[in-house]
């Protein structure tokens, strides 16, 4: 009998998302679906807010990467009073919110992998949901010691964000201009020189054994995670003016599957002429397109994964290393391996944390020359690689200083149509012609969904949090079976 | 010293000169009594409420309420405290306080007394008024979601004549502050300095700069209101 299936809620992601899967008579997969079905209000509630208030309050619409968004509503506001995009900032100001954000990057990177991640690679997706977690991973003799990394490597990116953002989370260090403090001497040398092994060299140590057990991992169970959810798709992200990695600022590039550039390094302010976004009914997240190549092939992917396959090379060395590996993996052609995005993550957590080190050790950091503003502007646009993908902030300001527009593509929303790709390529391969629905095969289309990290509060700006639920349906649309979580 | 006057608050022996306000004579004698609408050397309104004390057994505001020789006066009471706690919360349900994404955070009475008198869930239904921002003055924004109607700003910002820059606007749960279209240009740098100063709440901010004061170094980041005394 035809069904349809719905998972919800969606579990160990952030925000509230479910997935619905129709079946025909011969339980076939007809039709999947990736459901986002938050409410979505912060473009609209920030409109008459001063503009300095943006990257406060804009903030507020996620508790995991708010720096992200705190410095993309910045950086569009640099624009606004003058200070201009990239090095339009004093060094002080530019070097900080570096760090900030990628002590942002590092904690959310370690956050993903070790607690939401890990526990199916290491516990395999056929385990039991009781302990499919990272309290079973703290537990178990052999992974213990890993999980206290994953968890002190948090601390550590969370301790860098309170120091540079004044608060682990929703901090206020960044302002239009620049930034409200740098380092003091004390706290530099902390995460520099700290009581081990809350010290940068040991953020880098522990990035590369992350790597290590990936590959390793990755020896034993290279079918699955090369295969797994794989399907090519265009690819978007920053890059640095010579291409390398840049996380912070950068101009925008797209690869084919072939990697060949589609999106020529465009200058972020000009997003609107190259992105559009398609508005489907059953579901309150968009779906951006280029729109030079139409909504059918014009989806892209942004985070982890497309960044490895934009960018050029990686500007710190040990993970320039880690990166060369990666790449002769594909033969340099970009990655199309979803859940070779966990191998990505860890890159940039490497990446990440050799960028804490040398941000450390610049003596910039200590001044005091924290904001500059020049010619006021009516608009801005602020472009960040946050740890999903590319986050887009675009706000206009009239001249009593209010906000009149405020447009937000968050890297969750970008990746909607490849998150919708990879569960109609699980639901098929692991449901098609099944009997029976289990509890495995379930989990398989969220951890499809889970390479991509999404955050769906952050997609749909809403308020409240995030569950996933799966629905089983017949071919006349009769709820068959709903299975939560 | 015939002038002064034994008073006791809280049952500690006080002393002040007669005529002077309970809430200046506490603060002579290092006792902390809340207040948000008034303001040392400017004449007292009795707005707000949040000084109530009991004098001899009857309710007062300590800010309109003379010394008198032999007065006892009660602060730090449960009761008080109570009732305090409770004019804290109306004023956060009757207007729009988001402390998350207010520039005054940190240094807000509004929001410091809400922490000393541990408010933590509103009691009282919120009233979400429909309130706008006022930002035609080229150095102040009046947010009008924060105002509590002290009158600070009335009572304390005058031009050169004396006059007050700032009125209020209508009448009742409409009422809101407003400059005077006359003396709006009266409003100088320095006195529009002032104007955010003596706001309690986030009421009236500068143009163009907010969140200058980095967390951990706010008025009450480290030093809650009242612990000076």
């Amino acid at each position: 009998m035809a069904q349809k299936i719905t998972i919800s809620p969606l579990t160990r992601v952030e925000g509230h998302g479910k997935v619905t899967i129709h079946l025909n008579d011969e339980g076939e997969v007809i039709q999947s679906k990736l459901h986002i079905v938050e409410f979505r209000g912060f473009e609209r509630f920030i409109q008459g807010r001063p503009y300095w208030e943006a990257p406060v309050l804009v903030q507020r619409l996620c508790g995991i990467c708010p720096v992200s968004h705190h410095l993309a509503a910045a950086k569009a506001m640099d624009v606004v009073v003058g200070a201009g995009t990239g090095d339009g900032l004093t060094p002080t100001a530019e070097k900080v919110r570096r760090l900030m954000h990628y002590g942002q990057i590092l904690q959310s990177h370690a956050l993903h992998f070790f607690h939401l991640a890990s526990p199916d690679l290491l516990f395999g997706m056929d385990a039991d949901p009781a302990v499919r977690n990272v309290i079973a991973l703290a537990k178990s003799s052999e992974y213990k010691e890993l999980a206290v990394q994953g968890i002190m490597m948090r601390k550590f990116g969370q301790e860098i964000i309170k120091a540079t953002a004044g608060k682990k989370i929703h901090g206020t260090g960044a302002i239009p201009g620049g930034v409200n403090k740098s380092l003091s001497v004390d706290e530099r040398d902390f995460f520099l020189k700290g009581e081990d092994p809350l010290n940068a060299d040991a953020m880098i140590e522990w990035a590369e054994s992350a790597i290590a057990l990936f590959l390793d991992y990755h020896k034993k169970n290279s079918e699955l995670l090369d295969n797994f959810s794989r399907f090519p798709s265009n690819h978007l992200s920053l890059v640095g003016d010579d291409g390398a990695l840049d996380l912070y600022h950068g101009r925008l590039r797209a690869v084919d599957s072939e990697g060949s550039k589609i999106l020529h390094d465009i200058d972020g302010q000009e997003y609107l002429n190259y992105i559009g976004e398609e508005v489907r009914s059953w579901s309150y997240m968009k779906f951006p397109f280029l729109t030079e190549l139409g909504k059918e092939k014009g989806w892209y992917r942004v985070g982890p994964l497309a960044r490895l396959n934009t960018c050029e090379f990686i500007p710190t060395p040990r993970a320039q290393q880690a990166f060369e590996a990666y790449k002769v993996y594909t033969g340099g052609k970009p990655n199309d391996m979803c859940m070779h995005t966990h191998w990505a993550r860890l890159i940039e957590t490497l990446f990440a944390a050799e960028s804490i080190k040398n941000l450390l050790e610049d003596p910039d950091i200590l001044k005091d020359d924290l904001a500059t503003k020049g010619a006021r502007q009516s608009e801005g646009v602020g472009l960040l690689e946050a740890p999903r993908g590319t986050l887009f902030h675009h706000y206009r300001v009239n001249e009593q200083d209010q906000i009149t527009m405020a447009n937000l593509i968050v890297s969750t929303t970008h990746n909607n149509q490849p998150m919708n790709e990879a569960v109609a390529y699980v639901a098929r391969k692991e449901m098609s012609g099944q009997k029976t629905i289990t509890e495995p095969m379930m989990n398989a289309v969220e951890v499809a969904i889970r390479a991509y990290d999404p955050c769906l509060s952050c997609a749909t700006h809403a308020l409240g949090r995030m569950p996933l639920e799966v629905a089983l349906y017949d071919s006349h649309g009769c709820l068959i079976e709903r299975k939560t979580r | 010293m015939a002038d002064l006057n034994n008073f006791t608050i809280d049952g500690l022996k006080c002393l002040a000169r007669e005529g002077t306000s309970i809430i200046d004579a506490a603060r002579q004698n290092d006792q902390f009594i809340p207040t948000l609408c008034n303001l040392e050397g400017v004449p007292p309104k009795g707005a707000c409420r949040v000084c109530t004390v009991r004098v001899n057994g009857k309710l007062m505001t300590a800010c309109t309420a003379k010394i008198s020789q032999g007065m006892e006066i009660e602060n730090q009471t449960e009761e008080l405290n109570e009732m305090r706690k409770s004019i804290v919360e109306m004023l956060f349900v009757e207007g729009n306080h988001f402390c998350p994404s207010c520039e005054k955070s940190g240094e807000c009475e509004l929001q410091a007394l809400a922490y000393r008198f541990e408010m933590t869930v509103p009691r009282y239904p919120y009233f979400y008024p429909k309130r706008n921002i006022d930002a035609s003055h080229p150095r102040i924004v009046k947010d009008h979601n924060r105002c509590i109607l002290c009158k600070r700003c009335v009572r304390a910002i005058k031009d050169e004549k004396g006059r007050s820059i700032f009125a209020f606007l209508d009448r009742g749960f409409e009422t809101r502050i407003y400059l005077d279209p006359d003396l709006a240009g009266q409003l100088t740098e320095e006195r529009a300095r002032k104007a955010v100063e003596v706001c309690p709440v986030g009421a009236i901010m500068p143009r163009g700069e907010g969140f200058k004061t980095p967390i951990g170094r706010r008025k009450y980041d480290r030093h809650p209101i009242g612990s000076d005394m």
